[in-house]
């Protein structure tokens, strides 16, 4: 019912829109073309110039709206930087909008038709036009150097001291495989993937693959303060590893092995503090549109510290002790989409 | 083929020089199939493009209207989008499969048929041939094909919108191996078939209109029209023209070798892949090679839908701020410079596949250079209405709009482009922001600028002026409302193609300003209804022209008849004797000097 009275409202606002439109027109004839021409031209002026206040202060509004929903501080040394670039950027490029959307309005207005002026015949400077190629050009520069200096540090080697761990994308879930004892991911091959007791297609004949963890409900548990790298594939077709509170992502790729590496610089817990959200949690979204489930592709990453670590990994089995020897029971699953928060519980005294 | 030579098959023209004063006789009537549909009038196709694109934008539109009630209201349904879409919107709930199809649709639709066939179709033909003086194009028959191979095409879409798995659904940029894996994803089934054949014979249309546009420009003009007395729409849509002969068979080979992949078990693009409970065969492929071919054309294409827009902007600015434009060769010179760096700088959109860092370096440099031609321009059309005497006519309220859009989209990029920041940018409703505004909303404007501009020359009427005022604020106002504040959701992380967010702890919190959005979305999708009536109603009972130049612009086309025949100029064609931009006191009261009169003793040529 109120489907039908809306689309009835709708069409009646329509009818009224265009015959307004009509009656004006014919108005305007009899009224005299050029005068009514003339007094739409002031309105119109005027209009612009109304659209462009009204536009500023929208932009400051938008701007409170959202100041309390975006991202908390980067929970990542890289990430603080992202942010100082970011906001470099924001500057450079808010001057220029604005200056320049500022000019285009208001010479809409100045400029408006009238009788008493003449347009002025101004077909070229060569001064000006250098002047807005140079200082366009000196400004990208900047922003590439920043960027490239940014961008290099992001992408350099792992340190060596980093933890490695394997994060592999399916449709439409996250497997995340820890190195275990001999902190050395063993080989694994696509085709010795067994969704029942192989997920990752682990070659057993690897002895490194013996003490190997793998948690199927997409759970990365990092240390805080340590750097972690972290070795990305998929199992079908293209996902992405979205990290946006550490202000990172990389595309998970069938057949071939990306990297990132960062360090975390804030546990879990201290950002549910920071964020006054007892709910807080990072989250792995997939960034790359890998079909149905692509919007509900969830992982979680769980900074901690590092006896917070050790005791969660102790309570971990190795996969292949739950599910290649022969006499084992195979463990129950966890559920494998978006799992509710964190299950960890830890006392939440942490050093960041 | 010369001028006169274009037309000599068509019967319905002997206007030729020698033959003016008795051709009436000549004139006997064409069959309506050989004059309206199966036309090789230049002017005609123009129209089948722009009604055609039209029918596509709407469809399209329609599209984002259905899934932004998705994503305004996931947990509400809506039983007339059963109606509209039957079981996929069961209960009035768009399934996700769906929602995915849509969005794959909207974007090919939009992207595709309405700004590159829609537009370029539209005003490559209506104004290459007039503008330049020439009786038609190059080959009007290669012409009318380019039409009807873009026919064919989008009949081979439309159909894959019915077959039972649905359309392609992988996004418009369709990556293997998702898109090449009927097991991947339901539209990857007969739909992604469709969709690339309708793909290749859109490749096809688009290289025979494209040569078209380049050998008519470079071969046919007028007497005196040299290539810089050019207006800039003319040179604008040479290099969209280059720009799609270059890139269109790159990622035609693309295709091809995603067909092969599909059908013939090749491994292009396909590599140690496990799904459907089975390890497939295919080992050594980079899916990565797809996306280097896809956006080879990709990147080149924004600007195949940018540059009619500057063009046409240049033109309409200029004329209805009764002001030369500023800085002609420069503008000229920034074009040439975007379309050069438009082939280098595609990898941008690959920051983040694992691409070597050197090589993402040098993309980021590459595409932060394009920000010059682009600023140049930007300045240039300031300066060109600085000190005007600026008639606010609905072509100029859009040339204006257009501005500011792509500025505030331009300015966006400058983030995406610089790999640090696209890092965490990539795949986020902030590119859907981006994107909307540069290439979307603002190329819209052109388009809009330029039927405002040239609906006159098209069919002898106006368009009604308030409701394209109506249309402008509307328009104008509601994408700013649409798409600002994607730009936050994006910086909050939130990631785009995402169906539904309310199971997300980091994004949820954006239900509220999802629905404004969507809100806003649907009275911005009324609004272009009120201009596709306003184009119709026009068509048949606008207000006649009186005068065949009513703008009072300089260009050659308003020379030509209110309602001019095949092979537009009844007489000889003129002769050029200065640039188009010369607005100026013609010593008779007028403000401007149309290009046909010649240079007054002791006047200097531009
Ligand atoms: C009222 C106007 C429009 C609205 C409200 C709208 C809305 C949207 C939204 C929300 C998405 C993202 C969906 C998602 O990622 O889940 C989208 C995608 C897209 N839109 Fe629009 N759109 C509009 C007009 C246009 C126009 C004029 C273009 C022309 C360039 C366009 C091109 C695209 C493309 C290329 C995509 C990406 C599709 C994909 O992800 O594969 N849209 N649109
Ligand atoms: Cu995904
Ligand atoms: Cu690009």
């Amino acid at each position: 019912m109120s489907g039908l009275l809306s689309t009835v409202l709708f069409v009646l606002v329509f009818v009224v829109l265009y015959q307004i439109g009509k009656a004006s027109d014919y108005a305007a004839t009899i009224r005299g073309e050029a005068e009514s021409r003339k007094q739409a031209n002031k309105a119109l002026a005027i209009l612009m110039c109304i659209t462009f206040i009204f536009g500023m202060i929208g932009i400051w509004a938008c701007h409170n709206y959202f100041k309390d929903m975006l991202l908390p501080i980067s929970a990542s040394e890289s990430g603080r930087e992202y942010d100082k670039m970011y906001s470099v950027t924001i500057v450079v490029t808010g001057i220029v909008f604005f200056i320049t959307q500022t000019l285009l309005f208001w010479f809409t207005y100045k400029y408006q038709a009238s009788e008493n002026r003449t347009a002025f015949f101004f077909a070229h400077s060569n001064q000006l036009e250098a002047l807005w190629t140079t200082v366009p050009a000196l400004a990208m520069a900047v922003l590439v150097a920043i960027g490239l200096k940014n961008w290099f540090t992001v992408t350099s080697v792992a340190p060596p001291n980093a933890a490695v761990v394997e994060v592999v994308g399916k449709q439409f879930n996250w497997i995340i495989r820890y190195p275990g004892k001999d902190n050395e991911l063993g080989k694994r091959d696509f085709r010795k993937i067994d969704d029942a007791n192989n997920v990752l297609g682990m070659d057993w004949t690897d002895p490194h693959n013996a003490d190997d963890i793998i948690s199927q409900s997409g759970e990365l548990h990092l240390i805080v303060g340590k750097p972690v790298k972290l070795l990305i594939g998929s199992r079908d077709v293209i996902h992405d590893v979205g990290l946006s509170h550490f202000r990172l992502k990389m595309d998970a790729v069938p057949g071939i092995t990306t990297t990132m590496w960062f360090t975390p610089t804030i546990t879990t817990d201290s950002m549910k503090r920071l964020t006054h959200n007892a709910d807080f949690v990072y989250e792995i979204s997939c960034d790359q549109m890998c079909g149905k489930g692509h919007y509900s592709m969830r992982g979680t990453v769980i900074v901690e510290t590092e006896t917070e670590y050790n005791k969660w990994m102790a309570s971990q089995k190795a996969y292949y002790v739950a599910n290649a020897t022969p006499a084992a029971p195979t463990e129950p699953t966890k559920p494998a989409v978006l799992p509710t928060d964190s299950t960890h519980k830890a006392p939440g005294i942490t050093k960041n | 083929m010369t001028n006169e030579a274009v037309l000599k098959d068509d019967a319905a023209v002997a206007h030729d020089a020698h033959h003016a004063d008795h051709h009436d006789h000549e004139h006997h009537e064409q069959h309506f199939i050989w004059k309206y549909i199966f036309s090789q009038d230049h002017k005609i196709i123009s129209k089948q493009f722009i009604i055609t694109g039209m029918i596509w934008a709407i469809i399209g539109a329609l599209m984002s209207v259905f899934f932004r009630l998705q994503l305004g209201f996931p947990n509400s349904t809506f039983p007339i989008m059963e109606k509209f879409l039957g079981d996929w919107a069961k209960g009035g709930k768009l399934s996700a499969e769906f929602y995915y199809g849509l969005i794959t649709m909207h974007g090919t639709i939009l992207v595709f048929f309405v700004l590159t066939a829609g537009l370029s179709g539209t005003f490559a033909n209506l104004l290459i041939p007039l503008q330049v003086g020439a009786r038609d194009m190059a080959s009007p028959f290669m012409n009318m094909l380019s039409y009807w191979f873009f026919f064919l095409s989008s009949i081979l879409m439309l159909v894959s919108l019915f077959v039972t798995t649905g359309p392609a659904s992988g996004g418009w940029t369709t990556y293997p191996p998702l898109s090449a894996l009927k097991e991947a994803s339901m539209g990857s089934g007969v739909g992604m078939d469709l969709w690339l054949l309708s793909m290749a014979l859109f490749v096809v249309s688009s290289l025979l209109g494209g040569l078209n546009y380049i050998v008519t420009i470079l071969n046919m003009r007028t007497k005196g029209m040299t290539m810089t007395r050019m207006p800039l729409t003319v040179w604008a849509l040479l290099f969209t023209a280059v720009l799609g002969v270059l890139s269109f068979p790159v990622l035609f080979s693309g295709f091809v070798l995603l067909i092969f992949d599909r059908n013939f078990g090749t491994s292009f693009y396909l590599s140690e892949i496990f799904i459907g409970g089975k390890a497939l065969p295919h080992i050594g492929g980079s899916a990565i090679l797809y996306q280097h071919l896809f956006w080879f054309l990709g990147h080149p294409e924004v600007y195949i839908i940018m540059l009619p827009g500057m063009g046409m902007a240049s033109e309409v600015l200029s004329t209805h701020s009764r002001k030369p434009i500023f800085g002609y060769f420069a503008m000229i010179l920034s074009l040439i410079g975007i379309t050069l760096l438009a082939f280098l700088v595609w990898a941008h959109h690959m920051f983040v596949t694992g691409m070597s860092p050197f090589l993402g370096g040098i993309f980021v440099l590459l595409t932060l250079l394009i920000a010059v031609p682009s600023a140049v321009k930007v300045f240039n059309w300031l300066t060109t209405i600085w000190k005007g005497n600026i008639r606010l006519n609905p072509p100029m309220m859009f040339a204006i709009g257009f501005v500011s859009l792509f500025i505030s989209g331009g300015l966006t990029g400058l983030f995406l482009g610089n790999s640090a920041l696209d890092i965490h940018l990539h795949d986020t409703y902030f590119v859907v922001a981006h994107f909307h505004i540069v290439m979307g909303v603002s190329a819209f404007f052109g388009m809009f600028a330029g039927i405002y501009h040239w609906f006159p020359k098209m069919y002898g009427r106006y368009m009604n002026n308030t409701l394209g005022y109506i249309h402008f604020f509307i328009t104008f106002i509601g994408a700013y409302l649409i798409f600002w504040p994607m730009h936050y959701e994006g910086i909050a992380g939130m990631p785009r193609r995402y169906y539904d967010f309310s199971a997300w702890e980091s994004f949820k919190h954006f239900g509220e300003i999802n629905v404004f959005i969507s809100i806003v979305a649907l009275i911005v999708f009324f609004g272009q209804l009120m201009f596709v009536v306003n184009f119709f109603m026009s068509i048949f009972y606008g207000k006649k022209l009186t005068t065949p130049n009513p703008w009072g612009a300089n260009s050659l086309e308003w020379t030509t008849p209110i309602n001019p025949g095949h092979g537009n100029w009844p007489g000889e064609i003129p002769e050029v004797h200065r640039w188009p931009y010369d607005y100026k006191d013609d010593g008779n009261g007028n403000d401007f000097i149309p290009q046909v009169t010649p240079l007054r003793p002791g006047e200097e040529s531009h």
